[in-house]
């Protein structure tokens, strides 16, 4: 059967549809209103208004975070282009699937610095996996498959296709999905096994594991939390895992050791320095995790299971490393080591797990509470203890002190219900995020925790959630401050709180009511609960001001340049706890 | 005062940690990579370079299947063991590149060069000029009363040697096309 002939603009509405997708966020624009006119004329595709380009791709990030799908997004040339941009960055860093197709100046225009024109492949090189820009009609829709390949095989990213005006207008010939060019880009999913089975071999001999997760796991798949679910409990090993990775072990696990890194546990930072095998599992050694690196785990054999060669051996030398998909592996290494006897050294682990107990019991997360005031810490205690039995509660985060608190003290049983901005840390992802991820769980509880500056760049996406009726909550940790920036000033700078201080904000209640939500606001520890019962039953978006501390600091962190084992910790954690200056090294 | 006393300027000051932990043993490497010839291809692997802080001491790119549409960019690069091993991973995995060859370790390779010098002079230094172009085995492409236009292939080192003995012999002008290389053997 010949293929068919259709305009540009179709193939585009077509290629999406046999792609799968129900849901594209967008922002019309001069070059690409043909496409808009195609998606007019169908009811597929659902189209979501959002304010601003950036919302766009934040939302589509919170909607293929939460689905497990590629988020797809559709804006004009020039400034539509560019100010997607941002959001681009965050997904090629968090390793979020995304296809960004934008409008582009007519081809005979391209060069003519036309109106609205931008070089927007060239812009957008380096922060999308790939991209294209489509001169020809007849190439378009394979081109589109072909992105959709890229952007969901390997390690996910985002990708981006340039379509120029004239080319959305012209006729040419649809290549439909499964005749697309897809095959030479094919990374490499089946991990070595002569190296699994050396990763066994340690398995066995270890006194002191520890498994360390990152957003790999949950890129891989319901079937790669199944199976670290599984390790986990057929060997015993404690787990602990990056910002990224939350939830792919369930927080009430017998073995979770709490997030590592820079704001992570104590117990799992220190399990981290002194452990004798490290087995990491889809992360990347990224420096909010190692701390100094000539200092890290200096005693540990090191094995690392990633899709990706060029994050083997780019920041930690590893001594077992395996090249595949987290999935793939993790069930050859249970085969394997199931074969081999499911042996460990009960005895060694048995020790390591009453280190790992007095760890705990200094309690890392104590803080002072207050009667009058709304500590952060407890505000968040509190969120979870409402809404933690909710199977369909989904947290999106803005960036800061909140989002490390949120990672602290909210315990996530389920992957793909934590969505937060990691490697490129955007302010401002987390209401548009919250946007997409309601938009693909209509009926879910989506709370945004959210710091008061962060929110304010994105809070243009209140209307978008206002047009579609989407019960967002935004749990607004407002202290008046940047607070991740004044502490670093507070502690590092001699407390000059250089331009770290929020002036001239709304009035978050009446702001609010401007977008048709609703606002509620609560200052008094005694009223948080009710308060944010009346969130959580509200049929409708809400913004929650919520007025707290103003000067808490977010502990325990690792200074920069510091190992695991010098962190500081909050005034009252363990017995020797610290005197007036509010922090030691211990 | 900070609580910490630290030092200012002092990786614990900053928020990165600011020892480069990859020493300063250098390594030159030959990197040739089979790339598919589209569209900002050739932008897209020195992106890679400028982007991430690597060295590119010379670059040279053509399209040597045709019909399948590939070329092979060939690029002299530096930098410690680890960075080099980063940069063949970085190249590896783009979409447009189907192989990264290292020349310099997997085996032996020929390198060549080619380049062009204009010599300009009168009298003797016009005849010493030609005399060791003749022991540089450089071809006369072109020639004047008054200048040459020298033509020789070879190792990069080579035609360094020549320019320099060149240069006190009226050397006003040269291009260079940067190293193409392939390894030895059958293979």
């Amino acid at each position: 059967m010949a293929n068919k002939q259709m305009t540009g603009a179709e193939m585009v509405v077509q290629a999406l549809i046999d792609q799968g997708v129900d849901t594209v966020f967008g922002y019309p624009g001069g070059a690409v209103l043909p496409i808009y006119d195609e998606i007019f004329q169908q009811s597929k595709i659902n189209h979501i208004l959002v304010r601003h380009e950036q919302g766009a791709t934040h939302a589509a990030e919170g909607y293929a975070r939460s689905t497990g799908k590629p988020g797809v997004v559709l804006v004009t040339s020039g400034p539509g282009a560019t100010n997607a941009v941002t959001g681009m960055t965050d997904a090629l860093l968090d390793s979020i699937p995304m296809i960004v197709l934008t409008g582009q100046v007519p081809t005979f225009m391209i060069g003519n610095d036309a109106f609205q024109e931008a070089d927007t492949v060239g812009i957008t090189r380096p922060c999308s996996k790939h991209n294209w820009l489509v001169k020809d009609t007849d190439q378009l829709s394979d081109v589109i498959h072909q992105a959709f390949h890229v952007a969901t095989s390997g390690r996910p990213g985002p990708v981006l296709i340039d379509i120029p005006k004239d080319v959305q207008f012209a006729k040419g010939t649809y290549t439909p999905k499964k005749e697309a060019h897809t095959k030479h880009y094919s990374p490499k999913v089946k991990g070595d096994i002569e190296r699994i089975t050396e990763l066994a071999e340690l398995m066995e001999k270890a006194e002191r594991p520890i498994l360390y997760t990152g957003g790999g796991v949950i890129n891989s798949g319901d079937s790669a939390t199944a199976l670290l679910r599984e390790l986990a409990k057929e060997t015993g090993f404690p787990v602990t895992s990056t910002l990224m990775g939350l939830g792919a072990y369930p927080a009430s696990g017998p073995q979770w050791l709490g997030m590592l890194g820079m704001h992570g546990l104590y117990e799992a930072n220190m399990a981290m320095h002194d452990c004798d095998l490290m087995i990491n599992i889809g992360a990347r050694f990224d420096d909010r995790i190692t701390g100094r690196v000539d200092a890290f785990s200096p005693h540990s054999k090191k094995a690392h299971i990633d899709i990706d060669p060029s994050s083997i051996n780019k920041i930690i030398h590893v001594d077992v490393p395996i090249v595949g998909d987290v999935a793939h592996v993790l069930e050859d290494l249970l085969r394997i080591w199931k074969s081999r006897g499911r042996k460990t050294d009960k005895e060694g682990l048995a020790k390591w797990s009453k280190k790992i107990e007095e760890w705990r019991a200094k309690r890392c997360l104590s803080y002072k509470n207050s009667e009058t005031i709304i500590k952060p810490q407890y505000a968040l205690q509190r969120l979870e203890a409402l809404t933690k039995d909710r199977k369909d509660r989904f947290i999106t985060t803005e960036v800061g002190q909140h989002q490390m608190w949120a990672a602290q003290y909210l315990g996530f049983e389920e992957p793909n219900h934590w969505m937060t901005s990691g490697g490129l840390g955007t302010m401002g992802y987390g209401l548009p995020a919250s946007v997409g991820v309601q938009v693909a769980h209509p009926d879910a509880l989506v709370i945004n925790v959210a710091g008061e500056a962060s929110w304010l760049m994105n809070m243009q996406e209140m209307g978008t959630a206002r047009q579609y009726n989407l019960p967002i909550k935004q749990f607004i940790l407002n202290n008046e401050r940047l607070g991740m920036v004044r502490q670093w000033q507070q502690l590092l700078h001699g407390n000059r709180y250089s331009h770290s201080w929020s002036e001239a904000l709304p009035d978050f209640v009446v702001l609010a009511q401007a977008f048709g939500a609703k606002g509620i606001k609560c200052t008094d520890p005694s009223d948080l609960d009710d308060a944010i019962m009346e969130m959580i039953k509200f049929d409708g978006p809400v913004v929650f001001d919520c007025g707290v501390e103003k000067h808490e600091n977010c502990y325990p962190m690792i200074p920069s340049g510091a190992p695991h084992n010098e962190m500081l910790m909050g005034e009252d954690t363990g017995e020797d706890a610290i005197g007036s200056s509010g922090a030691v090294m211990v | 005062m900070s609580p910490l006393k630290i030092k200012k300027g002092t990786s614990k000051h900053s928020a990165y940690d600011l020892k480069d932990p990859n020493g300063d043993y250098i390594e030159r490497h030959t990197l040739a990579c089979v790339v598919d010839n589209e569209a900002g291809v050739l932008a897209r692997v020195i992106g890679l370079f400028s982007g991430r802080g690597y060295n590119i001491e010379s670059l040279t790119v053509a399209e040597v299947d045709h019909e399948g549409h590939r070329s092979r960019i060939t690029v002299v690069t530096t930098g410690t063991p680890a960075v080099i091993a980063q940069i063949k991973s970085q190249l590896e995995r783009m979409v447009p590149v189907y192989r990264v060859h290292d020349l310099t370790e997997e085996g032996a390779s020929v390198e060549r060069e080619l380049a062009l010098f204009k010599v300009a002079g009168t009298g003797n230094d016009r005849i010493e000029a030609l005399r060791l172009a003749e022991i540089f085995r450089a071809n006369v492409v072109d020639s004047t009363l008054e200048s040459f236009v020298f033509e020789m292939t070879g190792h990069s080192e080579k035609i360094d040697a020549f320019a320099d003995l060149m240069r006190p012999l009226g050397l006003i002008e040269q291009a260079r096309t940067g190293v193409a290389a392939l390894s030895r053997g059958k293979e």
